[in-house]
C-alpha cells in the first residue's frame, strides 16, 4: 500500500545565528506526522538545493532574519529550476517588510509566515500547500 | 510525476534528482521495487556497504563525516543512508543526522539520504536493501549505513554490510549490555567512541570479555578501536581497520559468501513480506484480533484456529 509521507526541509541560510524559529517549526511539523529534515546553521542556497535533491522533500521551508531574504529565495529558486525541481515548493517564515512579500510570492514562494504565526496555522497551510499540487 | 523507467535511465546516467525520487518510491510503495530492481539490479553488487550501528548519541554521524571524508580522499564515491525511528505516536520523524556532515554537503560525490523507520520492519529492511542498490547502480564506491542499535530490527537492516562496526561510549554501562543483547555477534569492528573520556579502558576490556565469551569460528578477531567522532581524522584508526576487513574478506573468500548469504536473506525478505501483505487480503485485522482475543482467554488453541483459518490460508497460497 502506498504510504505517501510528507517530506520538508527546514533550513537556516544566510550568517545569523540562531535557529530557534527553525527548530520550533521542525517539531511542530514533525509532530504533525511529517519528516522534517533539518540541516544546521549557514547554508548556503546551493547546499540547501542539494539537500532538497538528496532528501527528494516535498517543500523547503527557510527561516530567515538576516535581511538578505530577497536574495537567499531568488537564488534558491532559480537554482531548483536549473535542477528540474521548480515542483518543490519554497516557504518562508521570518522578519520581512509587507512589500518584499508581493515581490517573493510573485518569484514562486508560496507561502511566508510572519513572527507570531501559530504552529498549527504553519501545519495546516504546509499540507495544503502540498496537496494542491 | 516521470515514469519510472525514465527516472531509472537518468538516474543511471548520473541524475541525482532522479536517484532521490527512487529512493522515494521504494520507501512508500515496496511493490515499486519489483519495477525497479530488475531494471538496476545486473548494474549492482560494486560498492562496499559498511553498516554502523550504536545508541543514540554515541557519535555515528559524527564518524560517518570521518570515514566520508577517508572515502573522499581516495576519490571514492559515497553514499549514506542514516535511519532513525518514526514516533509511534505521530508517525513523523526529526532527521538531522546530516547535520554533522555538513562539508560534504555540496561535494556532488557525495549523497546522503535521511530515512525513517516507518511503519514495518520487514519491509524497512527490504527498502533498505533496494536503497542500496539504487547506490550501488548510481556508481556509488562505498555506501555507509547508518542505524540506532537497540535490537533486532537492526540486526535485519545491517545484514546487507559487508563490515558493520559497532559503536560504543564509555560510561554508559548499560550500552554494552544493549550490545550483548542481541548485536555483539554481528560487530566486525568495535568502535568506542569519545575515547577521551574517563573509563576508556574498562569500556575496551569489557568489550573483550564479552568477545572471548561469545565463540566464532572465525580467523578474523574483532578489533576493538578507540575513536573521537568530534576530532579531525579521529576516526582515521577505524578507517584502516575496516580497509583491513575487506582485505581480509577478499582474502578469506568470504567476501563471496557474504553475498551469497546477503542474497538469500533478500529472497526471504521478500518471500516474507508478500506472505504477509497477501495474508492481509485475505484475513483482516479485526478478524485476527478477534482470533487473539479467544486464544488468549483460552477459548481456542492456536493451532485449532489455523485449522479454522486453513480455507483462507489454501487461497493464500493460491495467489503464489
Ligand atoms: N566528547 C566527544 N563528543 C563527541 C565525540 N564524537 C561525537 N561527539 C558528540 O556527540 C554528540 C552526538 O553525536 P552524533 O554523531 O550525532 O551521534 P549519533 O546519534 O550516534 O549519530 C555530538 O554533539 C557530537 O559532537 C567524541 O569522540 N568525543
Ligand atoms: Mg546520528
Amino acid at each position: 500500500m502506498p504510504e505517501k509521507k510528507l517530506r520538508i526541509l527546514i533550513a537556516k541560510p544566510g550568517l545569523d545565528g540562531h535557529d530557534r524559529g527553525a527548530k520550533v517549526v521542525a517539531r511542530a511539523l514533525r509532530d504533525a506526522g511529517m519528516e522534517v529534515i533539518y540541516t544546521g546553521l549557514r547554508q548556503t542556497p546551493e547546499s540547501i538545493v542539494e539537500t532538497a535533491l538528496q532528501e527528494d522533500v516535498d517543500a523547503i521551508g527557510l527561516s530567515i532574519l538576516s535581511g538578505a531574504h530577497n536574495y537567499l529565495f531568488q537564488k534558491i529558486i532559480d537554482l531548483l529550476k536549473k535542477e528540474d525541481a521548480e515542483d518543490i515548493l519554497v516557504f518562508g517564515g521570518g522578519i520581512i517588510p509587507e512589500e518584499d512579500i508581493t515581490y517573493l510570492k510573485s518569484l514562486g514562494v508560496k507561502k511566508i509566515f510572519r513572527p507570531g504565526t501559530s504552529t498549527e496555522k504553519i501545519i495546516t497551510d504546509v499540507k495544503e500547500m502540498i496537496h494542491k499540487i | 510525476m516521470y515514469p519510472v523507467e525514465e527516472l531509472v535511465q537518468k538516474m543511471i546516467s548520473g541524475n541525482r534528482r532522479a536517484l532521490g525520487k527512487l529512493i522515494t518510491l521504494i520507501e512508500n510503495d515496496p511493490s515499486s521495487s519489483a519495477v525497479i530492481v530488475p531494471k538496476i539490479h545486473n548494474l549492482t553488487g560494486n560498492a562496499y556497504i559498511i553498516g554502523i550501528t550504536g545508541p543514540p548519541g554515541s557519535g555515528k554521524s559524527s564518524i560517518v563525516d570521518k570515514l566520508i571524508f577517508n572515502y573522499r580522499n581516495e576519490g571514492k564515491k559515497v553514499g549514506v543512508v542514516t535511519i532513525d525511528p518514526t514516533s509511534p505516536f505521530t508517525g513523523g520523524a526529526l532527521l538531522g543526522d546530516r547535520i554533522r556532515m555538513q562539508r560534504h554537503y555540496t561535494d556532488e560525490k557525495v549523497f546522503i539520504r535521511s530515512m525513517s523507520t516507518r511503519g514495518s520492519l520487514g519491509g524497512l529492511s527490504e527498502a533498505t536493501a533496494n536503497v542500496i542498490k539504487l547506490f550501488d547502480a548510481f556508481g556509488k564506491d562505498v555506501i555507509i549505513i547508518e542505524t540506532v542499535g537497540t535490537g533486532q530490527i537492526e540486526v535485519d537492516i545491517i545484514k546487507v554490510a559487508d563490515t558493520v562496526v559497532l559503536v560504543s561510549v564509555p560510561g554508559m554501562g548499560d550500552d554494552v549490555q544493549t550490545i550483548k543483547a542481541g548485536i555483539m555477534e554481528i560487530g566486525d569492528i568495535f568502535s568506542v567512541n569519545k575515547a577521551e573520556t574517563d573509563g576508556v579502558e574498562k569500556c575496551i576490556s569489557e568489550i573483550r570479555m564479552m568477545l572471548e565469551l561469545s565463540e566464532k569460528n572465525e580467523v578474523w578477531i574483532p578489533p576493538i578501536i578507540k575513536t573521537y567522532g568530534n576530532k579531525e581524522n579521529g576516526a582515521d584508526d577505524l578507517y584502516k581497520a575496516i580497509n583491513n576487513h575487506y582485505t581480509y574478506l577478499i582474502e578469506s573468500g568470504i567476501y563471496g559468501k557474504k553475498r551469497v548469504f546477503r542474497g538469500k536473506n533478500e529472497l526471504l525478505n521478500i518471500i516474507q513480506n508478500l506472505f504477509m501483505k497477501n495474508l492481509y487480503s485475505f484475513v483482516s485485522e479485526d478478524e485476527l484480533e478477534e482470533l487473539a482475543e479467544k486464544i488468549a482467554n483460552r477459548e481456542k488453541d492456536p493451532y485449532m484456529v489455523i485449522e479454522e483459518l486453513m480455507p483462507k490460508l489454501r487461497k493464500l497460497y493460491e495467489v503464489f
